[in-house]
């Protein structure tokens, strides 16, 4: 153990620079991704839920929907990625909080590191692993036989619309995480909150049958108005409204949830 | 500079609870200062305060000549922390553990995979340095979380009760690393519950209780602030204790203790002992030991918090760090 005297030369920096703060970002993010590799379950997650999902409303609930499990799907599959990605914006959430409560936030804050590269690191990986499931999901569609009418361009706006949602969305997780004393916490409110939300849209199925007083929510419900602008720009019809709608709505959490979970991030920490 | 750390007045507060109500200190750089103090005594609250993680309510401290709050940035460049509880990432191996801290730090990825091996060695979790923390036993993690707070080469290290849960072998282990830390030039402050520890390994010694640092000095010079010496009387028939508490507390004049099957009291005159042979003979005592030595760090602890230290290290501390 010759190999513990102080030998960093030091001149201490008074602040961290944006360059080296994205340094970081991308290593906390590094972290995140790897921490994978060591648990399989978190792949199994990522992977065989959605792929189940879509397997199981395709061929369950297809024929009795929309007359034959391929019609259904093509409806569906938007329905089911908003889905996800709603579930997926959880794993943030947890994993801060598993962070907070194991005290590996207390190591990351004694580095000399940028006060905000933990969260955006964090932030980060759960972006790629969001894109992950996405990629997949739309993947297992076409093996099934969903088409996509607006070719390249269309998907692409899809991810695009898809991730930034995800990214506002995700400071609602951020919230929570921050404020419940357990990770299970964390789980427990996502199925509660987004299990009722996304299944009073019209991700899943047509409203038609619906009481009036439920389709008004429908309506306005950020799920159908996401899933709208998923089916416009995947597989044709209206795009503009509902993917203005969807960024309105982005724009309205990110507003209300950023400032009270940047403040409870703060309090906590 | 002459001090690696100074606190003045650190009051911290959590609701209704004063964690520290005042605490003052100065750790000379290159020296060892040991934080004594009972549970809930404020020790990890001193040290999350003086390790940037922690806003004190008033007073003000500095590590390395910075202030803690208004240059803490500069302070996390000098310091390295071990928390009361470890805080390695269970999901990434020993190696990636250090990886993540030698890169956070602005290694190289070559540098960093180098000091990670380095340090794994050092701390014999070599052989487990590819397996995912969260298999490791309560000793091994807290080994992994040392390493981790030294990987930047710190100038001045805090280690928060760094020896809870480990096996005796491990503790001197780490003694040793800590001494050899020191004779490089690092300023370490540990806190500990063991008086043993402190005696063993600071240069200088704070007894803080309810926030409040209520005594302070070398080990020795605690020692001798109590009179120094303690009267052990063991009777050869358990029943005669009582007779012994009543004659032992009537010449040393407070109350003794009763550990077992042996009686103990702080004395300051040496003078008693005959005195105290008369009587428990005059009693009709059989004394099966007597003794008449210098006080351990122990008892005083004792006399100034009035209250012991955990006797031993408890099984619920080994098993705080061990899996769930
Ligand atoms: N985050 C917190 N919220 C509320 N109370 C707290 C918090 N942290 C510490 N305290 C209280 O402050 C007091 C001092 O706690 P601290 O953890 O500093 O003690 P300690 O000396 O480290 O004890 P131990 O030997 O048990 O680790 C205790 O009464 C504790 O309950
Ligand atoms: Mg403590």
């Amino acid at each position: 153990m010759t190999t513990l005297a102080v030998d960093r030369p030091l001149v201490p920096t008074r602040r961290v620079g944006p360059l080296t703060g994205l340094r970081h970002t991308l290593t906390l993010a590094w972290r995140s991704l790897v921490q994978i590799k060591h648990n399989p379950m978190e792949l199994l997650d990522l992977s065989i839920q959605p792929v189940m999902f879509v397997l199981l409303f395709t061929y369950v609930f297809g024929g009795a929907i929309s007359g034959s499990p391929g019609e259904y799907l093509t409806f569906a599959l938007p329905g089911i990625i908003v889905q996800n990605a709603f579930f997926a914006t959880m794993t943030t959430g947890f994993g801060l909080n598993t962070d907070l409560t194991k005290g590996v936030f207390d190591r990351l804050r004694s580095l000399p590191i940028a006060r905000w590269a933990p969260l955006a690191g964090r932030i980060l990986a759960d972006t790629v692993k969001q894109a992950w499931s996405v990629t997949l999901l739309v993947g297992v569609g076409m093996i099934l036989g969903f088409r996509l009418e607006n070719g390249l361009p269309g998907l692409v706006g899809a991810f695009a619309l898809l991730l930034a949602f995800s990214l506002a969305a995700s400071w609602i997780s951020v919230l929570v995480g921050v404020l419940v004393n357990e990770p299970e916490k964390v789980q427990i409110f996502g199925f509660t909150v987004i299990f009722p939300l996304t299944f009073t849209s019209n991700a899943f199925v047509p409203t038609g049958t619906m009481p009036g007083w439920l389709q008004a929510w429908v309506a306005v419900n950020p799920v159908t108005v996401l899933a709208d602008a998923l089916r416009g720009l995947l597989i044709g019809g209206p795009v503009a409204g509902p993917v203005l709608r969807s960024l309105i709505w982005g724009a309205v959490i990110a507003a209300i949830f950023a400032p009270l979970a940047l403040r409870a991030f703060k309090r906590r920490v | 500079m002459e001090h690696a750390i100074r606190a003045e007045g650190l009051v911290r507060r959590f609701g209704g609870t004063t964690a520290l109500a005042g605490v003052d200190l100065e750790v000379r750089a290159g020296t060892v200062f040991g934080l004594l103090g009972p549970n809930g005594a404020g020790k990890t609250t001193t040290v999350r305060v003086l390790a940037t993680l922690l806003r004190p309510d008033a007073g003000r401290a500095s590590v390395g000549g910075f202030d803690v709050e208004r240059d803490a940035h500069r302070v996390r460049q000098l310091i390295g922390l071990t928390g009361q509880y470890a805080s390695v990432d269970e999901a990434l191996t020993g190696t990636e553990n250090l990886l993540l801290i030698g890169r956070l730090l602005g290694l190289s990825r070559a540098a960093a995979r180098v000091r990670a091996a380095e340090l794994l060695a050092g701390f014999h979790l070599a052989d487990a340095a590819g397996r995912a923390a969260k298999t490791y036993s309560g000793g091994m993690r807290r080994r992994l979380d040392l390493a981790a707070s030294l990987v930047g080469r710190p100038q001045v290290l805090f280690l928060d009760e760094p020896t809870t849960g480990l096996d005796p072998r491990s503790r001197n282990e780490l003694w040793d690393i800590v001494r050899k830390l020191v004779a490089d030039g690092v300023t370490v402050l540990l806190t500990t519950q063991y008086l043993e520890e402190a005696d063993q390994l600071a240069d200088e010694i704070a007894v803080v209780d309810h926030g409040r640092v209520i005594a302070r000095g070398t080990p020795e010079e605690l020692k001798a602030r109590t009179g120094g010496q303690v009267l052990a009387v063991r009777p050869r028939d358990p029943a005669d204790l009582p007779a012994v508490v009543t004659v032992a507390g009537a010449v040393a004049g407070t109350v003794p203790e009763v550990n077992q099957t042996t009686v103990t009291v702080p004395v300051n005159d040496p003078s008693v002992l005959p005195a105290v042979v008369r009587r428990l003979d005059a009693a009709g005592v059989h004394v099966a030991e007597l003794a008449l030595r210098s006080s351990s760090l122990d008892e005083v602890f004792l006399s100034l918090t009035g209250h012991r230290t955990e006797p031993t290290r408890t099984d619920q501390d080994v098993l705080e760090g061990t899996p769930a």
